[in-house]
């Protein structure tokens, strides 16, 4: 493989003779060929198992039979309808939990990947892999973790009463009596929880290519930490911005381990009904037709805010 | 005064530090957990102090095989996604060609898709295929969206490399093949050692996608959802906090041998 020597990526040394010879043109070729020998394999395997289930799928959704019978392609746009009439509100669910659990992680996460970046020295490369770890651990066993801490008798849980805490966040509507389990605050904890290394590891290559010596520049003309903040550390870190959100939103949006596992029924998310209707109820076609709604969905979502996002880094 | 001038200049760190609280604190019950003796079958309050699940750890009927099952997958599945993807990352980043355009589309697209999605519609796929589910399907899943990931890691390195450092050892006489095995992977091997980690990571602990593809088999992952509904046993613990640990000294022997190898120049 003389990637580099062939790469015509690299300005070629020297002018091609006018007429090349019989074997250079063979060699020029050959050359050609190579990019497309080394996408083969990879590229037919995403082709095979990755586009052509999602053709499928798309076909399953307009398909109608029973599970005996078998399922035929009849156009039968209406499970469409049907399972947004019906699952509506567990779409909903589903994008206002990620979305409020991508704030959080961005909230929680920015200061983190602000201080490796700029404040934690020596210390950067252990707080580096404190913040990696967890994804060597089953991220199962910590969210069954979170069910530990945050279980009725425990100390989180009664603390925060005594506090009244959850009196309020009854009265808001996000906890129920006096327990945090089986409530929207816990699913939306646990979603932060699970995606914020999704949100800091980009946060923090962005903020790590910022020059340290801007802040000292907008402290010298007499900028306020906000305003250099505002003006110069936030700006510059946009594109980690848009990638860590994106990059916690999506997965947050089709998840159901978390509201399984933290939430009861009244929690489930639209993840919770495909797999549902996929693995137990066995009625394929709405679960296509679920699976499409949602990518529409997170498609339509993720475009509006990468435009959103795009304007507002140029003004 | 002066203290709370202090805290005011370090409000980003006390920040900083309670979010890294937030996300070590699961672990450390975890850790905890795993010396818990529990009174009934649900291990969420504490007992008494044990060592039995860390001297018995594959005490629990399925749960060592689940490991076995989800180790061999995690292997195969990061070998062949690191190679096929280490290819396609060279093709990306070294190339311009017809559909270099929709290829990168192609690449980006599993990770910007939800797995519940990609798991339902592979699990469709076979289904309609009349594939018998297990472990090859498990394997296949795992290849495709370890896959993009790997092709991420790579095309960034190789793209950040010096491309005048191949072609002086070619002006030394280094044959194509010396070239690349000397040159091309060494500098290369950082990131396809990033993109084979990240693999391994996320095939071993991958629940959604496998429950799709996985029929009667039955990963780690899966053992821990089955358990939980019954009530996990403390052995899962043991296995949680030994990965954690193993987690971290890998990296940090990584760490070592490279910042030594940085320092000899």
């Amino acid at each position: 493989m003389t990637a580099a020597a062939a790469g015509p990526l690299s300005p070629p040394a020297a002018p091609a003779p006018a007429e090349p010879g019989k074997a250079q043109r063979r060699a020029a070729a050959r050359r050609r060929r190579v990019p497309y020998l080394l996408l083969l394999a990879g590229v037919a395997w995403l082709l095979v198992f990755f586009v052509a289930p999602l053709v499928y799928q798309a076909s399953t959704s307009v398909q109608t039979g029973t599970l005996e019978d078998g399922f035929k392609v009849t156009w039968h746009f209406a499970t469409y309808w049907d399972a947004l009439t019906e699952y509506w509100p567990h779409f909903v669910r589903s994008l206002v939990y990620s979305g409020i659990a991508t704030v959080l992680c961005l909230v929680i996460g920015y200061p983190l990947a602000y201080t490796i970046a700029f404040r934690a020295g020596r210390w950067r490369n252990l707080v580096l892999i404190l913040v990696i770890a967890p994804f060597f651990t089953s991220f199962l066993i910590r969210t069954l973790a979170w069910e530990t801490i945050l279980a009725d008798q425990g100390p989180v849980v009664s603390f925060l009463n005594d506090l009244h805490v959850l009196d309020v966040t009854s009265w808001l509507g996000i906890t129920e009596g006096d327990r945090v389990l089986a409530t929207p605050l816990a699913v939306v904890c646990g979603l932060t929880y699970n995606f914020l290394p999704f949100m800091i590891l980009p946060l923090y290559t962005s903020l790590e290519r910022v020059d340290g010596r801007l802040h000292e520049a907008a402290g010298d003309l007499y900028a306020t930490p906000f305003t250099v903040f505002r003006k110069v550390t936030f700006p510059l870190s946009m594109p980690g911005v848009v990638a860590g959100t994106l990059l916690t939103f999506i997965p947050a949006s089709g998840d159901y381990i978390n509201a399984e596992l933290l939430g009861s029924t009244n929690q489930q998310m639209i993840g919770n009904v495909i797999e549902s209707q996929f693995l137990r109820v066995l009625d394929y076609p709405t679960a296509a037709a679920l699976s499409f709604i949602l990518m529409a969905v997170i498609l339509a979502v993720v475009t509006l805010y990468i435009r959103r996002a795009g304007t507002e880094e140029l003004v | 005064m002066r203290l709370i001038r202090r805290l005011r200049a370090n409000l980003v760190v006390i920040a900083g530090v309670l979010a890294l609280v937030y996300l070590i604190v699961p672990n450390l019950v975890v850790l905890a957990f795993s010396f818990n003796q529990p009174k009934g079958r649900f291990n969420y309050t504490w007992n008494h102090f044990s060592t039995d699940a860390w001297q018995h750890p594959c005490g629990v009927a399925g749960m060592c095989g689940s490991l076995t099952l989800s180790l061999k997958i995690a292997v195969y599945a990061t070998v062949a996604a690191t190679v096929l993807g280490t290819m396609t990352a060279f093709a990306l980043a070294r190339y311009r060609f017809r559909g270099r355009g929709a290829t990168n589309m192609l690449i980006f697209l599993p990770m910007a898709m939800p797995e519940v999605v990609m798991g339902a519609s592979l699990g469709t796929l076979f289904l309609n295929m009349r594939i018998q589910f297990g472990f090859w399907t498990i394997l296949i899943a795992h290849i495709m969206f370890c896959l993009s990931f790997v092709v991420t890691a790579v095309k960034a390195r190789v793209m950040s490399m010096d491309p005048r450092l191949e072609q002086a050892a070619q002006d030394l006489y280094a044959t194509p093949a010396q070239t690349f095995l000397r040159v091309t992977l060494p500098l290369a091997a950082p990131g396809i050692a990033a993109g084979a980690l990240l693999s391994f990571a996320l095939s071993f602990d991958d629940y959604i996608i496998t429950s799709f593809n996985a029929g009667n088999s039955v990963t780690f992952p899966m053992f821990v959802w089955g358990s939980a509904q019954r009530g996990t046993p403390v052995q899962v613990n043991v296995i949680g906090t030994a990965m954690f640990v193993i987690a971290v000294l890998l990296v940090l022997a990584g760490q070592l041998a490279g910042g030594r190898r940085k320092a000899r120049g």
